[in-house]
Formats: C-alpha cells, structure tokens, sequence
C-alpha cells in the first residue's frame, strides 16, 4: 500500500489526522481507516501540518466532532470537506 | 522465539522478593533544607546519587501522608539498593527510615540538629561508602520478566500518540498483562471526555464506581475551584495544540489507548501508594504533569516506565528508567536522541500496532537488562512531589 497522508480512527468519525509534514492545500490525500484498513481518496483544503486534522464532510457550526467513534466536541463554525479543523473551529464541551 | 510468558531479564532479586532493573544507592533528603548535605555525600562517594526536592516541612493531613508514601516508596522501590535518609531533625527521618527498612534493604538516617551539616555530611558519607561497596557486589540473576512492575503515562501529547505510541503500549499491556506484571496507569485530568469509557474499563462494577467518585472528586474540589478557558493551556497543553490535539475529550481518548484492547483494572490507588491486590493492571489517581506522575508511580514500587510522546518530552526519573516511544515522525527526526521506540512506521503503514508492542517488550527486556534508556544517558532525573494543598 502506498504511503496514507491521512489517518482516520473510525467509520464513523468526521475528522481524519493529516500523518505527513509539508501537506499542501489541493493534494489528493490517501485516507486510511485504521479500524479496518479500508481507504479512500480526500482533497485538502488547506495547506495542515502534521498531526492536525481535516473535516471528512461538510461540517456546520453547532455539529459534535467525532474520533475513536466518540465525541471530542463541539463545532463553533462551519468547515468544508478537506479543511482544517482545530482551535480555530472546534472547541471542547468541557471547560 | 519465546512466549511472552516465558521471557527472561536480568535483574536484582531483593530480600522483599520483588526484582529491581537498577541498583541505585541513593542519599533522601526529608526536607528542602537537607538537600545541600545530600548533595554534599552524593558529590563525596561515586556511584550514589542525591534525590533533592521542593518539600517536607510544615506539610499536615493527607497532604502530609501523600509525602511520607512518597519518600518511603521512593527509597522501597526495588530499583534502590540501599539509602541514606537525612532530615533536619530525626523524628521524621526515622520515620522514612523505618518505613524503607521493612523492605530489609540497608538505610541509615542522619539528623542535622546537634550536628550542623559538616558532621552530618561525613557520618553520612562513610554510611554512603559502606552501601556503595554493598551495592556493587550484589550481582543481576535470571528473573522471569512477569516480574515486572511496568507503569505508563504519556507526554507532550498529539494525534500520533493516539495513532501509534499509545496503541502500542496497549499492546503491550494486552500482551504482558496476562502473564502475571503489575500495570498502572493515571492521569486523572486527562481522561475527562472518556471517564464514561475508563469507568467501563474496570475489573468489576464496585471498582468502577469507586472510579467515577475518584475523577469526579478531582473535577469538583479542583477543576470547579479553579477552572479557567481551556484550563490556561494546561489542558490541552501549548504543545498539544501545536500537535494537532484541539479539545481535552480528544486528548482523552488517545491517553486511554494505553491500556490496550483486553486488559481492565483491578483497583485505585491512592497517589504513591503500592499496590495490594495482586497482579494486573491498576489506576493511580495522579496528576498528568510527566514528573510527579512517575515519580508517584516510581514510589508505588514500578520499576520500569513506559512513555509515549508527540512532540517529545523528554522527561526521566532518578530511579527508574523512563522508556520513550514516539509516532512522530518530525519528533523522531528532530529530537532522535530522546526516543527509545520509534514507532512511526504505524503512520506509515510499513509496522501494525501487533508489531509496534513486540518492539516495546523487547526494548523493556534491553531495558532491564541494563541498557541505559535516552532519558538516563541524557541525565534526566526529575523528581516531582505532589503537593496537595499549602503547607502550614
């Protein structure tokens, strides 16, 4: 298998982990779910550093943040598919 | 290849029966105005080391109690072959004193009133002396590795951790567990957003109840006392959010893949408290700052430490080995010489998590063996007391 740009936990979830240093905005990213291996292909929207995440799908502000299948949070404003997702846009429901 | 049950380390069989991987002979201070006479004898007699701290005076209640574990468990702990305790005053050094000797290993305390430091500095001295010439002739024998007392906690966390290096040390609890180790694992801030998921975690009901009372605790008597936005960039950390690591539920859900698929815990300890249930894996209540976490887990008696990292922490203890693993690949190529494990095929696709757990058991065993960890050839020795609230 060739080398993923982008690592998802889930099925379920609707944010993927960019793996790669250096990702440009316009790459068609390899996506790998690692829960079974399967793949699939994802544009990026944004230039995103190592480690930082991509919104799976069109995401609007108020939608809950799922990874491990679980809920990491809460939207504060709308992303589309391929952008990056991180302070910016997702915000804990915690503290 | 052997079984995971049949595997085998070099280690220092002690009279309590438990195996120490190190053979420390270390020189205690009680409190923070001792540590100048402990660095004294450390600088006197080679091959001995001075552990100084921050506290020990005026501390009272449970606060007190948590010292005390900390300073006996520290000097218990089988990775120390003999002590030298010194205190301004002899009550509260006995009192360390007595509590490490039940373990049968040598320590001798030494109290500074009546004596002024440069007395105390060369009785101590000669004591240290004798426990070196000790120390070194006790010899490493075979000791089954499920001997072992191997605790996690990870630091300076992203989303590789919970990709790679914490799914590996799952791994390795999953496999390790079953063949009779002691595992703990804590953190108590840090599993906020998956306390649903650590609760169902527990051996039995009772003990997931106990649990939840435990983290809730935490979450009323400090969180709710003090909390502030994202806890001041405590939680996530600065270096978390660099990382990639947005919301503490996220950084939650990475922790908990320390403890792998299979196993669940047993029992809660209390801060630098040992173990007495048996075999298995168990949760501290720790803060999630690396030092005083292991350091709490280096006084509960686990003599080995596995540490995953994103960004790379760089974190070691003065007693026990602090096994680095890493994911990242940026962390790995820029600050190599911290990692122990690098397990940034799993990013890659080139290694399985199966693959990334054998690597760790394996580096454990080198370990134990007597290699030394990044973090000892590097000289990290942090020794971190948790304070849990003013002294008097």
């Amino acid at each position: 298998m060739s080398i993923p740009q982008l690592l998802v936990h889930d099925h379920v979830d609707n944010v993927g982990v960019v793996v790669v240093e250096g990702l440009k905005a316009g790459t068609k990213m390899l996506g790998v779910v690692t829960a079974d291996n399967s793949s699939f292909e994802l544009e990026a929207g944004a230039d995103v550093p190592i480690g930082h995440k991509v919104a799976l799908q069109d995401i609007k502000a108020g939608d809950t943040a799922i990874k491990y299948g679980q809920d990491i949070g809460r939207f504060v404003a709308p992303v589309a598919k391929g952008g990056h997702v991180h302070v910016h846009n997702l915000k804990t429901k915690r503290w | 290849m052997p079984t995971h049950a049949n595997l085998t380390i070099k280690g220092y069989r002690r009279d309590n029966g438990r195996v120490g991987i190190r053979n420390h002979v270390i020189i205690l201070p009680v409190d923070d105005i001792s540590n100048t006479a402990c660095e004294a004898v450390a600088a006197n007699i080679k091959g001995t080391m001075a552990l100084p701290h921050a506290y020990g005076r005026l501390q009272f209640g449970e606060d007190l109690n948590l010292f005390f574990r900390t300073m006996i468990g520290t000097g218990a702990n089988p990775n120390v072959a003999a002590v030298v305790v010194i205190g301004i005053e002899p009550g509260w050094t006995k009192k360390i004193v007595d509590g490490i000797a039940q373990t049968g290993k040598p320590v001798a305390g030494f109290a500074i009133e009546q004596n002024g430091d440069l007395k105390t500095i060369m009785d101590a001295s000669r004591k240290a002396k004798e426990f070196v010439h000790y120390a070194t002739e006790l010899q490493r024998e075979d000791c089954p590795l499920s001997d072992l007392w191997i605790s996690t906690k990870c630091g300076e966390s992203d989303t590789t951790t919970g990709l790679g290096s914490c799914p590996t040390v799952g791994n390795m609890y999953d496999k390790l567990l079953p063949t009779g180790v002691y595992g703990v694992f804590g953190e108590t801030s840090e599993i906020t957003g998956a306390e649903h998921i650590c609760q169902a975690r527990a051996a039995t009901k009772e003990v997931g109840e106990r649990w939840y009372k435990m983290w809730k605790a935490y979450q009323e008597d400090v969180i709710e006392q003090f909390k502030t936005d994202d806890l001041s960039d405590s939680q996530p950390t600065k270096g978390n959010i660099e990382g990639g690591l947005t919301t503490i539920e996220e950084k939650a859900f990475g922790n908990l893949e320390k403890i792998g698929r299979t196993s669940s815990f047993i029992d809660i300890l209390e801060p630098a408290e040992t173990p007495k249930s048996g075999n298995g894996l168990y949760y501290m209540d720790t803060s999630s700052a690396a030092a005083e976490c292991v350091t709490l887990m280096a006084a509960g008696g686990y003599v080995v430490h596995t540490f995953p990292t994103g960004q790379g922490n760089i974190v070691g203890n003065p007693i026990v080995p602090v096994i680095k693993i890493s994911a990242n690949p940026r962390t790995v190529r820029t600050m190599g010489e911290h990692i122990d494990v690098d397990v940034s095929g799993i990013l890659r696709r080139e290694m399985t998590i199966d693959a990334a757990g054998d690597a760790l058991i394996e580096m454990i065993r080198r370990t134990s063996n007597g290699r030394n960890t990044a973090a000892e050839a590097l000289g990290h020795r942090e020794f971190v007391m948790t304070k849990l609230y003013r002294s008097a």
